[in-house]
């Protein structure tokens, strides 16, 4: 098992270089370290959602709500700095995981409690959460001459020559790699994925761990939005609207499978990875824009046919032997 | 357990009592209808016009013809997001042929053939390569809409004939409208369907579990692809409604639909998890979702807010009948 997962790594990484290595047969500067350093710190974000997404997935479930939550988190956070431009950055973070902790925990109570389907309960919460953002703010932008410096600047310091937004991806990188291969909680993440009854018969609780892994996934979104916020300085209602797919398409792609117990953080950041190198190539080999959806969606189909060579053989042999007798 | 006597008659249909009925979910839809429906009319003086109500229908009508065939699809235990994606692919291709000259008759055919064949495509990802649905339609979403992208960028078609708009600006009788009379023809199909036949009796079948199906001969990969192609043949009709409504295409055209698809469709009673629902259900969830939606619009409730009520009553819908039984069972 553990031997077919580091496979898939290795060939999701051979893929991220070999069209690293296309890419700058077109534009040779592409593979400057100096450069790759930029594509990494432009999917941090993106990084960290796919994470949180991740082991929401991994449980057989789905979070619909975290581009919402991001959205709605992130206005918070920025008509506070607007309004006490006094509050340090890292209280604005804790703030941050708060909201989307609240959020996500709604999520987390729904589907634990009253036992609805996840996707059932995001979709419900991905347009209430939107909704939301736009009862707090009355639908007025927070514009970059209402943050304070300190809110623009602290992801982009450099530390040790690299941005502080990069070093907090590599920070949840590292959470996300501990909590999934060294604690209990990782492994019972795992096994109710692979399979839900046996968990509950080695006494796992499934409904509670599904509620701590919506609220992971929530604080993660609200993490998000204050670095979302933050990069792009505008918050609006449209923030992030419709990136909850990209979020799970970058899953997708780092062979995450939806039917869950399958996939690693080092699959999750490398999805997201192949994602932010696309989107950062086309420009500079002069492929417009407009192509990065098809060529998105094209790489999304491509990486559930090559995963699910490896996943179908397990539900279907039984039925293979059956029909042969 | 073989010493339990096979029981000697099975109904064809099950006698539902009278209090099952009223039980039934349709019936908390039908009072969920009537209260937004009264609430509407007490709220706003114009809401209780002939004309005013015509208007709504068109909230619902283009999403709820695809809502059918979703029913038939989430109800087989399959899902297909890339429905606003199909919508976008035919819309701009009918755009490209009014570039070229094509007339009416020609625009319709290829919306129709465009979703079938979006809809072939993806069932045959789905059934041929045993792909789970759900991300196959992420990926065509993404690859039908980026292709619309790559075709039109940030341009509009527009230009077309006039004799096209009557499907989604047309009347056929006073103020009923062309969109509303296929709405209400295609449910009557879609139950039929559903209800009353050995295809839709398969259907439910499948959704309940795949492989008791297939071993009692029930092709479970060709009823799948055939509702796939549904789904895209819907998704075609409503591209054809919603292009000659706007008159124009943009890739952007019906983005976000494919959500307030299938909250119609969950909204409508169909478990997500397959193998239970009603076309009824779907009829009146449409309707619900377009009296909230024109009734709120109405009093000037800007088009996102009501999307939390959408989604509340998602929630609270999927909710009530779960709490209320659990109420009733530590009684």
């Amino acid at each position: 098992m553990k031997a077919l997962l580091k496979y898939r790594e290795i060939w999701l990484l051979a893929a991220v270089a070999v069209l690293i290595g296309l890419i700058s047969t077109r534009f040779p500067a592409f593979a400057d370290p100096g450069n790759l350093r930029q594509v990494f710190n432009d999917t941090s974000i993106l990084m960290i959602l796919a994470l949180g997404q991740m082991v929401v997935i991994l449980t057989r479930s789905i979070d619909l709500s975290m581009a919402s939550n991001l959205c709605f988190t992130g206005m918070v956070v920025a008509m506070l700095n607007a309004a006490h431009p006094a509050i340090p950055i890292p209280l604005l973070i804790v703030i941050a995981l708060a909201v989307g902790l609240v959020l996500g925990a709604i999520n987390g109570l729904l589907v634990w409690r009253l036992n609805i389907p996840s996707i059932v309960v995001t979709l419900g919460t991905l347009t209430i959460y939107r909704g939301a953002t736009f009862v707090l703010s009355g639908g007025a932008w927070v514009n970059a001459d209402k943050m304070s410096p300190d809110f623009i600047g602290f992801q982009r310091a450099a530390l040790l020559g690299i941005p502080v937004l990069s070093w907090i991806a590599i920070l949840v990188i590292a959470l996300f790699f501990v909590l999934m291969t060294r604690t209990a909680l990782g492994r019972s993440i795992y096994a109710i994925g692979v399979n839900p009854t046996a968990s509950v018969y080695t006494g796992i609780d499934v409904g509670r761990t599904k509620f701590i892994v919506f609220c992971v996934s929530g604080m993660v979104g609200g993490l998000a939005g204050y670095l979302w916020i933050s990069r792009y300085v505008i918050a609006s209602v449209e923030v992030a609207n419709g990136y909850e797919l990209n979020i799970i398409a970058a899953c997708v792609i780092g062979g995450i499978s939806i039917a869950g117990g399958i996939g690693s953080v080092g699959g999750a950041v490398l999805g997201a990875l192949f994602l932010g190198i696309i989107s950062n190539a086309l420009p500079v080999i002069n492929i417009s824009p407009f192509w990065q959806m098809a060529i998105s969606g094209s790489a999304i189909i491509l990486a559930v046919v090559l995963n699910a060579r490896g996943e179908r053989q397990q539900g279907r042999v039984i039925l293979r032997k059956v029909e042969a007798a | 357990m073989s010493d339990v006597p096979a029981p000697r008659h099975i109904p064809d249909r099950l006698d539902k009592p009278l209090s099952s009925a009223i039980f039934s979910w349709e019936a908390l839809l039908v009072l969920v209808a009537v209260a937004i429906f009264a609430i509407n009319s007490v709220a706003s003086p114009y809401f209780l016009d002939p004309y005013s109500l015509s208007d709504l229908t068109f909230n619902f009508t283009e999403k709820g013809l695809i809502a059918f065939a979703m029913a038939l699809l989430i109800i087989s235990g399959e899902i297909d997001l890339s429905v606003a994606a199909i919508i976008a692919l035919a819309s701009t291709l009918m755009g490209m042929a009014v570039q070229a000259g094509a007339g009416t008759p020609e625009l319709v055919l290829i919306g129709i053939v465009v979703g079938l064949g979006c809809g072939a495509f993806n069932g045959l990802l789905v059934t041929r390569l045993g792909l789970p649905s759900i991300v196959v339609t992420i990926g065509t979403m993404s690859l039908f809409r980026g292709i619309a992208f790559i075709i039109l960028g940030d341009q509009a078609y527009k230009g077309y004939p006039e004799s096209f708009a009557f499907f989604g600006q047309g009347y056929v009788w006073w103020v009923v409208s062309f969109e509303l009379v296929l709405f209400f023809i295609a449910a009557v199909v879609y139950w039929f369907v559903l209800h009353r036949t050995s295809f839709g009796r398969r259907v439910f079948a499948i959704g309940n579990n795949p492989v008791a199906a297939q071993f009692s001969g029930v092709r479970v990969g060709r009823i799948k692809f055939i509702l796939f192609c549904l789904t895209g043949l819907m998704s075609g009709i409503a591209s054809v409604l919603i292009t000659s409504r706007l008159g124009s295409t943009r890739p952007s055209i019906a983005q976000g639909y494919e959500l307030e698809v299938i909250t119609m469709v969950v909204l409508g009673g169909v478990s997500i998890l397959g193998g239970a629902g009603s076309i009824v259900g779907v009829v009146l969830a449409a309707l619900i979702m377009g009296l909230v939606t024109f009734g709120l619009g109405l009093l000037n409730v800007p088009g996102i807010v009501m999307s939390i009520f959408i989604g509340l009553l998602l929630i609270v819908v999927i909710a009530l009948p779960i709490v209320w039984r659990r109420l009733r069972g530590n009684r």
